[in-house]
């Protein structure tokens, strides 16, 4: 589970250009639940994912994952945290380019320690998995958007994280490789992932494995769906 | 452990494929670097070398000559020092040198003739240095004309070349008779050019020394450490030079290298932005970056050095022969021994490899340190 309690975040505080992109805000993302986070572009979504996925801090209010307070954590140890519990799935999919979508999947794990072979053989499941085993060694930039796509899912797996965050996941992609996304989304959460997805692509909160929907206005949920 | 190095080994495995990711710009980099390791590596080993060759050769040289001086400039001595030498205790022998310079104008080179002590050359033959040999094209059995003291022209014939092996200090060399040398250079009945001395116990040279000036006021007395001295001054002050004409190369790579590494691209702070979003932490950032350094500097402080120790033992320092070497025409040709000063290069080290690693990881540090949700916002 985790929860936010009068979680905010200002960019540039106290400077002319002060901007409050989330208020004060308390909210649930219950564990083994699929859960889309709506809303207009500049709502809010993604400084709420950053917020949850440890990768930016609040300027206020405090938030627990999976019953741990990460808020006042050294840096070292929210990396460790964002590393073995979330899995991120990036909007512009965020491969490295010039790597083979193998090295980008396995990318994650290098600084675990663990085997290079023991991590190939973990990515070559997952390429099974997302049927790109015979994309492993290609080079990313080669890929079409629906197989970058599965890579970005691929790599968000790597260390068996134990949430998945998607920013906007379907935002270049038609709409069958989106409904294919939301498929793929359903199979996690049925596996025992939390999953939480921001998008205002309807095609992602009317996806039928979407257990919970919030919605964000101007930095502030306004409204609770499903 | 076996996670620590296999977390080395990873991230170093990541290095090299973002190395050769941007394989132009970081050929061009090694490429310069190596030349840089290469120009100073070239003259720490060359310098090294001759000083140390010098010595080498120096050391089978008298351990004290005794020169006497008219009005501040060298003169011939008297013979019948010798005896009076000899007297002194702890002088083991005493001999007189007949040798001097003779400027050739065929050539534009200056020879140091020289009578040996013993097997020397029969009247009308000469031994002469491979620097000789090579400006006058001459060979075993051919003849060399030299203008004698009283103008008249002296023929002698090459009767044997010396070994390369001495060309340091043999280059220049013309072994002669001493009648053929009274020929070129004008009677010297019972004078010589220099006396040679030796001593029994080398700690009384100063002591001995002393006892010559004292007897004989119109001497200089030249020690073989005095001559250690000066020829290790000599190269060290040619090698100096050398280095300071290199400082100007080195300070535009220091530029070079400070703006690249200074500045990164777009691309790589994208990059590093993806590693942290998908869990790098920062040190692990620094780690991979400071490999990125380690691997370039170091591949070219061994490709340079190596370049380097071929091109000074191998092709006996050509770049910087005449720099180094520093004879007018009869350059010496010689093969050098091989001799490495390992504090030299060490320093070399410590004035390459690592000011570019901490020139590489510092705006790296800079950029890893910032949040990694700027990827969540779209940088590219």
């Amino acid at each position: 589970m985790i929860t936010l309690d009068k979680a905010r975040k200002v960019f540039s505080q106290g400077k002319p250009n002060e901007f409050v992109a989330l208020h004060e805000t308390s909210l649930v993302i219950e564990a083994d639940r699929l859960t889309v986070i709506r809303g207009p572009s500049g709502s809010g979504k993604t400084t709420l994912l950053s917020l949850i996925g440890c990768m930016a801090r609040p300027t206020s209010g405090r938030i627990h994952v999976l019953g741990r307070e990460i808020t006042s954590l050294p840096e070292r140890f929210l990396t460790e945290i964002r590393r073995k519990t979330f899995g991120f799935i990036f909007q512009q999919f965020n491969l490295i380019p010039g790597l083979t979508a193998l090295e980008n999947v396995i990318l994650p794990a290098y600084p675990t320690g663990e085997r290079r072979s023991s991590l190939e053989r973990r990515a070559a499941g997952l390429f099974e998995l997302f049927n790109l085993a015979s994309k492993a060694r290609s080079r990313v930039e080669w890929l079409s958007g629906g197989e970058a796509q599965r890579v970005t899912i691929a790599r968000a797996l790597i260390n068996d994280p134990a949430v998945v965050i998607a920013d906007e996941p379907t935002a270049h992609l038609d709409s069958k490789l989106s409904r294919e996304f939301m498929d793929t989304m359903g199979r996690l959460r049925n596996e025992g992932r939390t999953v939480l997805i921001a998008s205002h692509d309807p095609l992602v909160y009317e996806h039928p494995a979407v257990e919970r929907v919030f919605h964000i206005r101007d930095g502030r949920i306004d409204g609770d769906g499903r | 452990m076996a996670s620590w190095i296999d977390r080395q080994k990873n991230v170093l495995d990541f290095t090299l494929s973002s190395l050769l990711r941007r394989k132009g710009k970081n050929l061009a980099l090694l490429a310069v670097y190596t030349l840089l390791v290469f120009l100073m590596a070239s003259v720490m080993l060359a310098t090294s070398a001759i000083r140390k060759e010098a010595s080498t050769v120096l050391r089978e040289a008298p351990e004290m000559v005794v020169q006497r001086t008219v009005a501040g400039r060298q003169d011939p001595i008297p013979l019948a020092y010798l005896e009076k030498i000899r007297d002194i205790a702890g002088v083991v022998s005493s001999d007189g040198r007949l040798w001097g310079y003779y400027y050739d104008p065929v050539v534009g080179a200056n020879y140091t003739l020289l009578v040996p002590r013993e097997d020397g050359p029969d009247p009308g033959t000469v031994t002469i240095g491979p620097g000789v040999a090579r400006a006058r094209m001459a060979s075993t059995g051919d003849t060399l004309e030299f203008k004698g003291a009283s103008g008249a022209l002296i023929e002698l014939v090459v009767g044997d070349i010396l070994s390369t092996d001495s060309e340091l200090v043999a280059s220049d060399l013309v072994l002669l008779s001493a009648a053929d040398y009274g020929a070129i250079f004008g009677p010297a009945d019972g004078l010589a050019t220099d006396l040679v001395v030796r001593v029994a116990n080398p700690r009384e040279l100063q002591t001995i020394a002393l006892k010559i000036a004292e007897r004989f006021p119109d001497t200089r007395i030249i020690l073989r450490d005095e001559m250690l001295r000066t020829y290790d001054a000599v190269f060290s002050w040619r090698g100096g030079i050398l280095a300071i004409l290199l400082f100007g190369v080195v300070l535009a790579f220091v530029i070079v290298s400070w703006d690249k590494a200074s500045g990164l691209s777009q691309e790589e702070r994208r990059e590093i932005g993806i590693l942290k979003a998908v869990g790098w932490e920062t040190s692990d950032v620094i780690l991979m970056k400071f490999w990125e350094g380690a691997v370039v500097s170091l591949s070219a402080y061994f490709i340079g050095v190596l370049l380097a120790y071929i091109h000074v033992f191998f092709f006996s320092a050509r770049l910087f022969a005449p720099v180094l070497k520093g004879w007018a025409v009869l350059y010496p040709q010689f093969r050098l021994i091989p001799f490495i000063d390992a504090s030299q290069l060490t320093a070399l080290f410590f004035l390459t490899v690592v000011p570019y690693a901490v020139a590489t990881i510092i705006p790296s540090w800079r950029a890893s340190v910032t949040d990694p949700d700027a990827v969540m916002k779209g940088i590219r």
